[in-house]
């Protein structure tokens, strides 16, 4: 299995499981079209733990920290556990928080973007489209040199942060220790938040996907880019199966529904839909990974990635403290206020931080 | 046949190994181009588009990484 994974068929095979575990997981109680997105999960877990008090959406969902630590063993077991920091952590702190922010306009990581195309839900393709988009522009960029430089190699305990924040999630999640009254940990009981698939399949799907994603690499960012930028097909081939087996499971489900209108966690605003993944575009491209990928490099014990996991953190309780975050109901108040400061701080960093050479 | 060229592409994220690769290897006909990089994923992405591109690619480890070489 491990010499599939890693072959030139690893990203496909490794993105029809994921289609296949993510469907799945939606069936079992997740809310629609949202068997995994890093985006709407991290922003839970910001809600879990009182970061944000948007009611609807709090909960710890296992499948992050089951990222994190599928990738943290699959590292360790396979000899690619390498601690590493120092590439403009602050930087790409801000490039996580304003990434979460374009995806809470949209509503959805690029992951959940395929997702809601294989479940029929067309809003999704303006934000498909935005998203190309936006690696578009951070090619630009990549093509003018641009680089965060270069991080080193840190001592082998660095790199157990974010696996220990993962497992203290974990703890979070069956504890639930109660910090006071009207304090977290916060579980919601209505809305997105209380809809989860029971927790140890979510937990073992989670730590599968990390695993299948650290062996292929599998990125839904730099699928678009490698293609776009070289003609490599490589990691395309990963969405394309994640996306088409998702829709076949889908439509063996009856969870396809193609249209516009009524779409689980979707609003129908084609411009905002649009930007906010223009964005989320740009910020993933210039960090070099989709937000899933950048779990699983903090789980093999990159420091910089996690330092950006962290800003999507921050970025979900700003989008929803400052009433930033899209709903059902259409954007937020401030939603395209954040959009254009986030594109701004984007290309301020695309053209600030160039390569010497 | 002596041309040897080194890229020292050790930290950098996605897709800056494979972008300096191929601007080294624009840069010669034919001879011998070292890529140092720090992660497995940057090794395969550069082995990959080094084979790609028509090149002979071997790796060997070093210390805090990999070394690739491509030879034409």
């Amino acid at each position: 299995m491990d010499k599939a994974l890693t072959s030139r068929h690893g990203p496909w095979i490794a993105g029809g499981l994921i289609g296949l575990i993510a469907v799945a997981l939606a069936h079992f109680g997740n809310p629609g079209n949202m068997g995994f997105c890093v985006a709407c999960f991290t922003r839970d877990i910001a809600g879990a733990l009182g970061f944000h008090r948007a009611g609807v959406v709090q909960y710890i969902r296992p499948e992050i920290p089951g990222f994190i630590l599928g990738s943290f063993i699959s590292s360790l077991i396979f000899r690619e556990y390498s601690p590493r920091g120092g590439s403009s952590p602050a930087v790409r702190f801000g490039l996580g928080l304003f990434a979460m922010l374009g995806a809470l306009v949209f509503l959805g990581c690029p992951w959940r973007a395929y997702l809601r195309v294989a479940g029929g839900d067309w809003n999704a393709l303006y934000g498909v489209g935005g998203l190309i988009v936006g690696v578009l522009i951070g090619i630009v960029f990549l093509w003018n040199g641009f680089s965060l430089g270069a991080s080193e190699s840190n001592p082998k305990a660095a790199g157990l942060i974010m696996p220990l924040i993962a497992a203290a999630l974990l703890a979070f999640l069956f504890l639930a220790p109660k910090f006071g009254e009207n304090a977290p940990i916060f579980f919601s009981t209505s809305g997105p938040g209380s809809m989860h698939a029971p927790v140890l399949l979510a937990l073992g799907a989670g730590l599968i996907v990390g695993w299948l994603a650290q062996r292929s690499r599998f990125c839904t960012v730099g699928a678009i880019r490698d293609f776009l930028m070289m003609g490599d097909a490589y990691l395309l081939k990963g969405i394309i199966a994640f996306t088409v087996v998702a829709f076949a499971a889908n439509y063996a489900l009856g969870t396809f529904k193609p249209g516009f209108e009524g779409q689980p966690v979707a609003h129908t605003n084609e411009l905002w839909n649009f930007l906010g993944m223009v964005l989320s575009g740009l910020a993933f491209t210039l960090a070099g990974g989709c937000p899933g990928r950048q779990l699983i490099m903090a789980g093999e014990g990159d420091s910089d990635a996690g330092i950006f996991v962290i800003g999507m953190l921050a970025g979900a309780a700003v989008a929803h403290n400052f009433s930033a975050a899209s709903s059902g109901a259409g954007i937020g108040a401030y939603g395209v206020h954040v959009t254009v400061i986030g594109l701004v701080f984007c290309v301020f960093v695309g053209l600030m931080f160039r390569d010497r050479g | 046949m002596s041309n040897i060229i080194t890229v020292n592409a050790s930290g950098l994220s996605c897709p800056q190994p494979v972008l300096m690769t191929k601007k080294a290897l624009s840069e010669l006909e034919a001879g011998r181009v070292e890529v140092l990089v720090d992660t497995a994923t940057s090794r395969n992405n550069v082995s990959r588009f080094g084979e790609n591109k028509g090149w002979k690619v071997s790796t060997e480890e070093r210390e805090g990484g990999y070394k690739v070489i491509l030879e034409k």
